[in-house]
């Protein structure tokens, strides 16, 4: 009786979080241009999408401003969490409160307060003030999925790697970043999602040259949508779900051998 | 050995283009157009206290459904197997994948005098019913971009707890909800405060969900102050001046939030 009420309950939310995206991608092989009316299926929307320079082009943006950012936030963020642990308890405390303040500080006021230091630093709106300030946003995300891992290993664990003779740079290696790697692969994932989705701070750093997709996406439903949005985020609705089902496949496969290996031995 | 140094360069960094660019919109916020020292923005802000109040109001009714429809979600998946654990995580997130702009704009779809639900109604001679360009249209565009953001931390917490503890619980006599309330519940604070945090912020500054499914009569906060710096009524000294009244409210909620963890640890100490 439980499990068929928690079945039930987590389709039900996975329903509504997937119904909307349904509608969209659905009302991407319709032929009119009405978003409330299904007069037929076409592929009309994709052949436009292949098209369009405008769409393309932002799309290349804010995959570049999403991949350097993240790898760069992914980076500094682990060697901060990781120097932050290491802190007394007042400095950790301290820092971590700063760390909080951009995800406590609201996306919008660090739009606005980023846009002030470019115009005073006299940086143009670009790539360049894109980047730094998506490195910016995402560090705090890195760092918030990398300290609890931190936190919940046993630290004895680093010290018996040492005592067995491991180098510190070898038990860095061998102990604590397979321990804390969960977080990392988390908060680059959350940095990557965070870089792609962010509209309320490149919103107000991009300039007028650079669009990224979503800059471009809000002021077309400002107007009025182009089914080629539908096309293209059905595109890439699709690319995301493939790319995770072989990852998920890939890590379930390797599991098996690992465990075919370990039976072996025995 | 205590590596401290690896966090020098994102010290650096926050230094730079965090506690800068707020000094500066904490300066613009107490000066005139000619940079001469004035608190006449301040004065200004007061008379939208009626915005500032709903933006509140609305974010608090989104985080709180968040909290309730994700509390017991991240639990059911921590107590999967592994392979499940993976797959319905990557589900969660993969709508996360999606522009909240796509995902916005499909719940305008949906919620429509012409939309589907109110179609759906129309088949059995209901409505339509006024959705769209409502508080409660704007509260579920926060609850449907949001509620990963709550999931996600929940579960990253709740995976860690030791089912051998659920266990001991129940062996020295605890009932499920005394099993939910001495253990799980403290054990996966830290998970709560964070999820609590990472919805109600955005949500509470958001001016593109209003904007989109608010309607004109549904003004938030956010978008008083993205008038100021990219709209008709550019104002960057009353912006920077609403954007220090949306910081307060975000310390407020960052204060409490921190208490009550700080509640817990003490607890966890004294066991």
């Amino acid at each position: 009786m439980s499990k068929w009420l928690s079945r039930s309950y987590i389709g039900l939310v996975l329903t509504f979080l997937y119904a909307p995206i349904f509608v969209l991608i659905l009302y991407s092989f319709n032929q009119s241009k009405s978003r409330g009316h299904w007069t037929g299926f076409s592929l009309r929307w994709y052949e436009k999408l292949f098209h369009n320079d405008a769409i393309l082009n932002a799309f290349m943006t804010t995959l570049l401003v999403a991949v350097i950012a993240s790898v760069i936030a992914t980076v500094l963020g682990t060697a901060a969490a990781i120097g932050i642990h290491n802190m007394r308890k007042r400095s950790r405390t301290a820092i971590m409160n700063i760390t909080y303040l951009p995800v406590i500080n609201p996306e919008i006021v660090m739009g606005v307060s980023l846009m002030l230091l470019f115009v005073l630093m006299g940086i143009k709106f670009g790539l360049i003030t894109l980047i730094l300030a998506h490195i910016t946003f995402n560090l705090p995300y890195v760092i918030l999925s990398v300290m609890p891992k931190l936190r919940q290993m046993d630290h004895y664990l680093f010290e018996a790697a040492m005592d067995l003779g491991c180098t510190p740079l070898q038990a860095f290696m061998k102990v604590t970043l397979p321990e804390i790697m969960p977080g990392i692969v988390t908060g680059f994932l959350m940095a990557f999602t965070f870089s792609l989705d962010d509209f309320n701070i490149s919103y107000f750093v991009s300039g007028d040259k650079f669009q990224t997709l979503p800059i471009l996406i809000y002021s077309m439903t400002r107007k009025r949508v182009s089914p080629e949005i539908n096309a293209l985020s059905a595109i890439i609705f699709i690319v995301v779900l493939l790319v995770l089902i072989l990852v998920n496949i890939n890590d379930v496969r390797r599991e098996k051998e690992l465990r075919k290996k370990e039976d072996a031995l025995r | 050995m205590k590596v401290k140094a690896t966090a020098s360069p994102y010290l650096l960094w926050m230094a730079l283009f965090i506690i800068i660019p707020l000094g500066l919109v904490a300066y613009f916020s107490v000066t005139d157009r000619l940079g001469n020292f004035s608190l006449e923005n301040y004065r200004a802000s007061l008379a939208y206290s009626p915005v500032i109040f709903n933006s509140i109001w609305l974010a608090i009714i989104a985080t709180v459904i968040c909290l309730i429809l994700a509390y017991p979600l991240a639990y059911n998946f921590s107590r999967k197997s592994a392979n499940h654990q993976r797959t319905l995580i990557l589900l969660i997130m993969l709508p996360m994948w999606m522009n909240f702009l796509l995902r916005t704009y499909a719940w305008m779809t949906l919620l429509e005098n012409n939309g589907l639900i109110n179609r759906f109604f129309g088949l059995f001679g209901l409505g339509p019913f006024e959705m769209i360009n409502t508080s409660g249209a704007v509260v579920l565009g926060m609850v449907y971009n949001y509620l990963p953001f709550m999931i996600l931390p929940l579960y990253s917490v709740m995976t860690k707890i030791d089912h051998s503890l659920i266990e001991a619980a129940q062996d020295l006599g605890c009932n499920s909800i005394q099993v939910l309330k001495n253990v799980i519940i403290p054990l996966s604070m830290p998970g709560v405060t964070t999820g609590v945090t990472m919805v109600f912020v955005p949500a509470v500054s958001t001016f593109v969900i209003s904007r989109m499914l608010g309607g004109g009569s549904n003004m938030l906060i956010g978008d008083l102050i993205e008038m100021q710096f990219l709209g008709n009524a550019y104002n960057p000294n009353l912006g920077s001046a609403l954007s220090m009244v949306l910081m307060v409210i975000i310390l407020i909620c960052m204060a409490l939030t921190n208490m009550f963890e700080g509640v817990e640890e003490k607890e966890g100490m004294l066991l």
